[in-house]
């Protein structure tokens, strides 16, 4: 045993078996206190995803009758656009055409529409480069080479089924989830 | 309650101060129920907290909102995602038409408790200048809580001997100055429950009570039931943190 | 190589920081083997306690004002869809509201035993000066918080509050308006009532700063309140007092959680839950409980201006206590009258805080008049007096010789000799 008066300053090291108990409870105490602080920061990081009010406003419903064909409207779905367009058939039919074309991010234009309304392409209407907002959804603004939409920020070209053809943008604008319910009218969500 | 709250914080560490309270003067004393919700270990009666929510949409609703609360929140005392849809949809909610102008559309689990009225002063216009308050948090905004809207749901009677009672005011004995100017709003039978319970107003008023304070405090179990976890938690680690003090002070004693 | 610091640390990297800028060396100065009186009793946790508690109140409340919308329309509501909607907004909330009454039970409890063994003598004076300084910037800090939620009691106590000021002859008025931002407590108010909110805590993280500077430079007092003498009655603070404080950081976690997670309500009052309704005033509005027994000085005085200078003054006196106190013994352990009077002035204390929950007539102003003279008798005639004529106790030759049964020689095994684990 250590002379404790004399010197306090260094823990002194005692008998083997001693040392070893203490170290283990030493040990166990501190990541006991590791678990407490790791669950006290929990909550605080956990309070800045979607609250309980954002997630249950997570659905948009849009009637899509007064919309003709070649024009486009801009809908709001999670504080984001959302492009809801009425293809003509000649759009239809370039972008069936383009799926055989060179595509950086490969996708049928099948795949992008709901089977048997090919007319209505519903797209997230945010450039999956940097997050601006592409133009083209107006009939008087720039579409880009491909007819669909251009984004002006880096340059992105999107064709008439959404999907990036050129520029910066790695991947084609996003298709919601959505369902038709009733002939003109979908739920975004 | 108060009283006691003052003792305990003015002696600073005064924890677990013994329920005794002072005899207080003109306080008025709410009998004490059992509530489903009371102690650490407390939970909403599902049933129970169900039919009180029949109470509150059947009754009070015609008069009180709860605008805190969401159709979504009702998925807290047992009802089904397809139950609190169809109960939302039940209901036609405030709106902006496309055209700009105000409109109703059937209601969404996310929107909340529609309110009777527009605004407070469209309240006090249709009831007499008066203002129903907003139930939300009662069970919260009274010293008494649970007990205190029970015993003022339970306690209408007619004045006693001497006793004039204002016009358009109605006697209650556990209302302060005993003058209240809400009707009695439960009888016997006041509403058919769906589960056979008998309708009187103490079965009434207890559900509804259940129901009020689901809504006042929707986290209530989730908190108790961590809470518990945590002081059990807590416990543990200071027994380790005691005797690994015990073993590092061992060396200077 | 110039400039550099000498570390003495061998890991690369920390050496590579800490001789540019010896922050390791300063925190093993400082806290590792900084010798520290090796007989501390739990009374010295309190310290470590309000630190952690700041902490708390920082961190809860960064996240809390992430939610919190600071306009009177909807500040009420913005706090229900915390509770109510934000992922642990309600635990936020309540560690908050409650975290605020254990900051001051601690500080309280803190203060307590500054004064019972004499840490607010010389030469630790300013140390206890800055310490009366963070009390009232807690203060300041939590009136303003408690009216963030702009409910009944919110609205009202900032009213009465801010109303204090116009009771300054000439200048009043014109202060609470400025206060106000307006003609009433309103909106300007509560905008700049939450910028204040979360400023001061920041300035009080600076003065708490310095309190420990303060605290490095002059050393512990002790439960003895005698000088250590040399490293025979010190021990490093790491691990013996860091273990230590852990203990009792854990038992304080308990309390906290048992309010939280139990009774989150219980220390608050049920009319802050209503809306803030600036044409009725509650029936009895009082402030927190940690404000009550100024709050019954302030009333126990019949004239406006008269009570709130002798509010302030009840914490202005501790500020010149170092020079109040006539006596060379710091620890009330050696003086057996001090130890008694304390006690005394601890229930004048109680009484003034249960007098000031109270409706402010008959008994209750009585007896807040009695506490609030005995208060005050006992900083400004009772200390001055007694130093002067107390018979002390004889003090031990040093903290080793006293604490140690043989005087500080070798012990056997460590189940003996704990004499000081208890206050």
């Amino acid at each position: 045993m250590a002379d404790s008066a004399a010197a306090p300053q260094a823990a002194p090291h005692a008998g083997g078996a001693e040392v070893t108990k203490r170290d283990f409870l030493k040990l166990v105490t501190a990541a006991g206190a590791a678990v407490g602080v790791g669950a006290i920061v929990w909550p605080l990081v956990d309070s800045m995803n979607p609250s309980a009010d954002v997630l249950a406003l997570s659905s948009t419903t849009v009637d899509l009758a007064p919309v003709t064909a070649g024009q486009a409207i801009t809908v709001m779905w999670r504080g984001k656009p959302v492009f809801v367009r009425h293809r003509t058939p000649e759009e239809i039919a370039k972008a069936k055409a383009d799926d055989k074309g060179r595509l950086p991010d490969p996708a049928l234009d099948a795949a992008r529409v709901k089977p048997g309304k090919e007319q209505w392409l519903i797209v997230v209407g945010i450039c999956t480069h940097l997050g601006c907002v592409p133009l083209g959804n107006r009939s008087t603004e720039v579409r880009g080479e491909y007819g669909g939409w251009f984004c002006p920020c880096h340059g992105s070209h999107y064709d008439t089924s959404g999907r990036i053809r050129q520029g910066p943008a790695p991947a084609n604008l996003a298709v919601p989830p959505y369902a038709f319910e009733g002939d003109t009218k979908i739920k975004i969500g | 309650m108060k009283l006691l709250r003052n003792i305990a914080a003015a002696a600073l560490l005064a924890l677990g101060t013994p329920a005794a309270a002072l005899a207080a003067g003109e306080e008025i004393k709410f009998p004490p129920q059992i509530w489903s919700f009371s102690g650490p270990f407390g939970t909403f009666d599902r049933a129970s907290a169900q039919r009180g929510f029949q109470v509150y949409s059947e009754v009070c609703s015609a008069c009180h909102a709860v605008k805190q609360a969401y159709y979504r929140d009702l998925k807290g005392i047992g009802l089904s995602e397809k139950e609190v849809e169809a109960i939302a949809a039940a209901v036609m909610v405030p709106a902006i038409g496309d055209d700009g102008a105000a409109t109703e559309r059937k209601g969404m689990p996310s929107d909340r408790f529609r309110s009777p009225y527009a605004n407070e002063k469209a309240a006090r216009a249709a009831f007499n200048g008066a203002y129903p308050p907003d139930l939300s948090v009662m069970i919260k905004a009274r010293s008494g809580g649970a007990d205190q809207l029970y015993s003022l749901l339970i306690g209408y009677s007619d004045p006693p001997a001497g006793v004039t009672v204002g016009d358009g005011m109605y006697y209650n004995k556990y209302y302060a100055g005993h003058q209240i100017a809400m009707a009695p709003p439960l009888a016997d039978g006041r509403v058919t429950y769906a589960d056979g319970t008998r309708a009187s107003v103490e079965q009434m008023s207890r559900d509804v009570t259940t129901f009020l304070a689901y809504i006042a405090e929707p986290e209530m179990e989730t908190r108790k039931r961590l809470g518990v976890k945590v002081v059990l938690f807590l416990l543990f680690l200071t027994g380790l943190t005691y005797a690994t003090k015990r073993k590092v002070w061992a060396d200077v004693h | 190589m110039a400039g550099l610091h000498k570390s003495e640390f061998e890991n690369p990297v920390i050496r590579w920081v800490d001789s540019r800028l010896p922050i390791f060396t300063m925190l093993q100065k400082e806290y590792g083997v900084f010798p520290t009186p090796r007989n501390f009793n739990y009374f010295w946790n309190f310290g470590a306690l309000a630190m952690i508690n700041l902490v708390i109140m920082i961190a809860t409340g960064i996240f809390l004002a992430m939610n919190y919308t600071a306009h009177k329309d909807m500040a009420f509501d913005s706090v229900e869809r915390i509770m109510r909607d934000v992922n642990w907004g309600w635990l936020l909330r309540y560690v908050h509201a409650n975290g605020a009454s254990m900051f001051f039970i601690v500080v309280y409890i803190h203060m307590f035993r500054g004064l019972y063994y004499g840490s607010y003598k010389t030469p630790r004076e300013l140390l206890w000066i800055l310490g009366v300084i963070i009390m009232l910037l807690m203060m300041a800090t939590a009136f303003m918080g408690y009216v963030l939620p702009w409910g009944q009691m919110s609205y009202w106590g900032a009213t009465v509050i801010t109303n204090l000021f116009s009771a300054f002859p000439l200048v009043g008025e014109h202060i609470v308006t400025w206060l106000w931002g307006g003609f009433s407590v309103d909106n300007p108010t509560l905008n700049r009532f939450f910028s204040l909110h979360f400023l001061l805590p920041f300035v009080l993280v600076g003065v708490v700063f310095l309190h420990i500077a303060a605290l490095h430079i002059t050393g512990s007092n002790n439960p003895l309140g005698i000088d250590v003498k040399g490293p025979q009655d010190t021990l490093p603070f790491h691990p013996y007092y860091t273990i230590k404080d852990s203990v009792g950081i854990c038992v304080y976690f308990i309390v906290f959680a048992l309010f939280v997670f139990f009774a989150p309500n219980y220390l608050g009052h049920a009319d802050n839950y209503i809306p803030a309704n600036p044409l009725v005033t509650p029936a009895h509005i009082v402030p927190e409980w940690y404000f009550l027994p100024f709050y019954a000085i302030l009333r126990s005085v019949p004239d406006k201006l008269g009570g709130v200078l002798l509010m302030f003054a009840s914490i202005g006196v501790l500020a010149v206590l170092p020079w109040l106190d006539t006596s060379p013994v710091r620890s009330a352990r050696f003086r057996p009258v001090y130890r008694i009077l304390i006690w005394v002035l601890v229930l004048c204390c109680v009484v003034l805080g249960v007098c000031g929950g109270k409706p402010a007539e008959g008994i209750w102003v009585v007896l807040s008049r009695i506490a609030t003279a005995y208060y005050f008798l006992h900083f400004l005639v009772i200390l001055p007096v007694l130093g002067k004529f107390e018979r002390t106790l004889p003090l031990p030759e040093s903290i080793s010789r006293a604490v140690l049964p043989t005087g500080g020689g070798p012990l056997p095994g460590g189940a003996a000799a704990k004499p000081m684990e208890k206050a």
